[in-house]
């Protein structure tokens, strides 16, 4: 194991002509082709952006007299709860199924991902039905213990956040995983014999060295939090998504909810900044595999509640929403369940699977060619691209579909007829728009896991497998790849999930007749029945055991 | 062999890019709808099988369509939207997608106050938004009208739902048409003043709030309490007819209007006819448990054994004129 920082004369132009030269690859190509797919991504956010230019008239005198105050209010209230929230459960999850041993371990090292596959207004609308005035748990406290009795406010900030964590959670959870597996244990091995405690040498080695995955999580988290309209709908709590969302349906304004997102966007981008400037030029390159059988064994009553814990957070997060979900759709199958459901889960699967597979490479492209080049240019649109994540889906969906007609019309479709190769539109309706319409949403998902997955790579090892005599396609296969794999597949189940849970790009830009289970879910909410909607919920939710359950236990080193 | 390999490559390429041109019936017709797939598709089998139009359609929510529509413009394959509340029609219309028909079959079938006056778009079924009330903690006799839900007496006792549903939109919207601004400003305030609780997030959530205890009245549209009593036939609800002595009950539509650039507008126009035939007008209403928008069809008798009532017959484009105005004064009265 070795963390040696890399010595300064190993960066600047000196280590950039050396990289590209270890691997033998022309470093111009991957630049014209990263670039190519940078300034897709930043598409749909230069088009939000630009509705600056579009006048939204006395909306934004009535949102600042009176709605912004409050949701700012909101929103900042959800963030630093969320936000906290995550990372102590992630983190802590994290800690205890890749560094302890406890009874079940092995169970919840992957059971605790499956929160991934339940969409955060299906958990929150479970949560409201089960808890609120008129759910079955406080209609039965009335029944036994009269009607006086005290009961927590669950419509309330505190209700949202609860949900919100336990729905947000595994970005963190996933992500810490991997980089503690990678840490090994004698890295904190070598804290200890320096002197440190067990939870010293947490506190002051591992999670300083998780802090690049931790941050991804954490960010991945909050902009979900952002961008989410449906669970807090649930709960009638305001936030700068229902702000925008007013804008849009309410005062008729699209331009004004352009603005506000891209507003968003820009405190977003300045909270980025502002993590990477804290995280300062420190340096997380981690060497090997660690040694197996080297966990902290946690015995007796310790032990047991580390499972009970694990059991407590399962049983909140997935475990009952998805036993209510499983109730109602018991009730509405024998109607409602047909042959057009293998249909669903077919297309659900596919649409997942393909634009997990496109949107991993083109993260891969982009943080790849970064390692051989940092390039300002390049760095910039992909930072820029990433923040899309933030935004409300539909606003983005609506970004994207705009982008994408315009590429049509003025690029694609004049180049292709000039060369013969088609004639009429290329994109519009077609399969290729939606699946590279998942790319654009959800690579800031695949770009977290990618990038800090390289940022374990010490360039040296590069340099140490040429100078053994490999070749640069040795080197990339043998060497490279293989320390990536993990974040590469983490990358790919996270977009796989998140696909098959999206909605608004997926019914705007759906060919006819694509339905999905996420689109099932949509026809049955939009007129309010959560019951029905159960049915392909909790279908979702069963296939998205696939990707988890194919994909997670070989996602990091096991043990 | 050939010929087989160029039809794959066709049908591939057609997948991918969404090549038009392919398969295209001569009687074809593309429909966008906000109303969800599981009430239209019958429609669509039944005018499919009785004429042998194929109807091809795309669901998504209102904003998105209209989005969607804007952006393809003159490209677009949509020969006729399908949306959900007169707010949303209006808009359409006033955004330019939408193409006015003069047909005096429309004209006869569907009344004047349910349907655009430049023929934009058509109402096809209604919904009525009324007042809800608990049997044995709620009195009729105490019931009155919409205002009368401000007064003092009903302080804890009413449950509404959030502001942000075009339903209440509208409903606030037309209240504004009715009595001016200040007036209604005033209403709204005095319910805001009565809530029991927090705005809650759906209609059949306020139903059960009320059937709870939480509250002893509130304000949903009829469908909802048709689907809730269904399932729960014991809940101690009845619906109560406000207004009943001046402009009568608000109702909205859900209804439909030929695309500004429809490439089938005859075969789109006939099956927007046949909507409002009385043939058509019980498959659209009777599935959601709403109103047929045609006057000389009935209602489904579960739903025609609420009562009848008056309703109002303002124009139903009047919500969506007014809504950013009606949007703007609940967020003024603290309305969630």
């Amino acid at each position: 194991m070795n963390t040696t920082a890399v010595s300064s004369d190993e960066s600047g132009p000196a280590r950039e002509a050396g990289i590209s030269a270890w691997l033998d690859v022309d470093v111009r190509l991957w630049r014209v082709a990263s670039f190519a797919v940078a300034a897709m991504v930043a598409a749909p956010i230069v088009v939000v952006a630009l509705a600056w230019f579009a006048p939204a008239g006395d909306v934004w005198r009535h949102l600042v007299d009176n709605v912004l105050g409050e949701v700012l209010r909101n929103t900042l209230v959800l963030l630093i709860g969320v936000g906290v929230g995550v990372f102590a459960l992630g983190v802590a999850l994290a800690w205890l199924v890749a560094v302890c041993e406890f009874p079940g371990r092995r169970f919840f090292d992957w059971a605790l991902m499956l929160p991934l596959a339940v969409p955060a207004y299906v958990l929150a609308f479970v949560a409201v039905g089960l808890l609120d005035f008129s759910g079955p748990v406080q209609s039965w406290l009335r029944a036994v213990f009269g009607p006086g009795h005290w009961f927590p406010q669950v419509r309330s900030a505190g209700g949202v956040i609860a949900v919100m964590v336990l729905a947000f959670y595994p970005y963190v959870y996933m992500l810490t995983r991997t980089a503690f597996l990678a840490q090994g244990r004698s890295l904190l091995e070598t804290g200890r014999v320096f002197g440190l405690s067990p939870v010293a040498a947490f506190v002051r080695v591992a999670l300083p060295m998780a802090r690049p995955a931790i941050a991804a999580g954490v960010a991945l988290a909050l902009m979900e939090t952002l961008a989410d309209f449906g669970a807090v709908a649930v709960f009638n709590y305001d936030t700068f998504t229902t702000a925008i969302y007013k804008a849009w349906q309410g005062l008729f304004s699209l331009s004004a909810a352009a603005q506000l997102s891209s507003l968003l966007l820009l405190f977003v981008a300045a909270t980025l900044v502002g993590e990477r400037r804290l995280r300062g030029r420190a340096q997380y390159h981690v060497g090997m595999r660690p040694a197996r059988e080297q966990r902290y064994r946690l015995r007796g009553a310790r032990g047991w509640a580390a499972a009970g814990f694990c059991a407590a957070v399962l049983l909140a997060a997935f475990v009952l929403p998805v036993a209510q979900l499983a109730h109602w759709a018991w009730q509405v199958a024998r109607t409602d369940l047909d042959a057009r459901y293998l249909r669903f889960f077919a297309n659900t699967l596919a649409l997942g699977a393909a634009a997990a597979a496109i949107t991993t490479l083109c993260a891969l492209l982009l943080a790849f060619t970064y390692r051989l080049k940092p390039d300002r240019i390049v760095r910039g649109a992909v930072r820029f691209a990433t923040l899309g994540y933030a935004l409300p889906g539909s606003v983005l969906a609506v970004g994207i579909m705009i982008s994408f007609v315009w590429l049509d019309r003025y690029f694609l479709r004049p180049v292709l007829e000039w060369m013969g190769l088609a004639s009429g539109p290329v994109l519009a309706g077609g399969l290729l728009a939606l699946v590279l319409a998942y790319g654009v949403r959800f690579m800031a998902v695949a770009h977290g896991p990618v990038d800090s997955a390289f940022e374990r790579i010490k360039p040296s090892l590069w340099l140490a497998a040429r100078s053994l005599g490999a070749s640069g396609r040795e080197i990339l296969w043998r060497v490279t790849f293989p320390m990536l794999r993990g974040g590469l597949l983490g990358a790919a189940l996270l977009v796989f999930v998140e696909v098959m849970k999206e909605m608004p790009a997926t019914l705007l830009l759906r060919p006819f007749g694509w339905d999905t289970l996420a689109t099932r879910i949509f026809e049955m909410t939009s007129e309010g029945e959560w019951e029905r909607a159960a049915l392909p919920a909790v279908t979702l939710v069963l296939a998205g055991f696939v990707p988890v359950i194919l994909l997670v236990r070989r996602a990091a080193p096991k043990s | 062999m050939s010929q087989f390999s160029k039809s794959a490559r066709r049908w591939v390429a057609a997948m991918l890019f969404g090549l038009p041109g392919l398969g295209l019936a001569a009687e074809e017709i593309v429909v966008y709808s906000a109303r969800n797939e599981q009430l239209i598709k019958p429609l669509f089998d039944a005018y499919t099988q009785e004429t042998g139009t194929q109807i091809k359609f795309l669901t998504d929510s209102e904003g998105p369509l209209l989005e969607k529509l804007k952006t393809e413009g003159a490209a677009t394959p949509a020969d006729l939207l399908i949306t959900v509340d007169a707010g949303n029609l209006w808009l359409a219309a006033k955004e330019g997608v939408l193409a006015n028909v003069q047909s005096k079959t429309l004209e006869a079938n569907i009344p004047a106050h349910l349907r655009d006056p430049d023929g934009y778009w058509f109402g096809l079924s209604v919904r009525a938004r009324t007042i809800v009330y608990h049997t044995g903690r709620a009195k009729p006799a105490e019931l009155s009208t919409y205002e009368d839900l401000a007064s003092p007496k009903w302080k804890g006792r009413l449950c509404l739902r959030t502001s942000k549903k075009v339903y209440n939109q509208s409903l606030v919207a037309m209240m504004i048409a009715r009595q001016g601004e200040a007036k209604t400003e005033e209403i709204v305030k005095g319910w805001v003043a009565n809530l029991a609780t927090e705005p809650l997030p759906d209609d059949t959530k306020v139903m059960e709030a009320i059937a709870a205890g939480q509250c002893d009245v509130g304000i949903v549209n009829t469908y909802y309490y048709g689907r809730l009593m269904k399932k729960r036939p014991d809940l101690k609800l009845a619906l109560f007819w406000p207004n009943q002595q001046d402009r009568g009950v608000h109702v909205n539509v859900s209804g439909a209007g030929i695309t500004a650039h429809a490439k089938h507008k005859a075969a789109a126009i006939k099956f927007l006819e046949w909507l409002s035939s009385e043939k058509a007008q019980n498959l659209f209403a009777d599935e959601n448990l709403e109103y047929p928008a045609n006057r000389k069809v009935k209602p489904h008798p579960n739903v025609a054994a609420w009562g009848s009532f008056k309703q109002d017959t303002i124009n139903v484009s009047e919500a969506g004129r007014l809504q950013v105005q009606a949007v703007k004064l609940m967020d003024r009265a603290g309305y969630k």
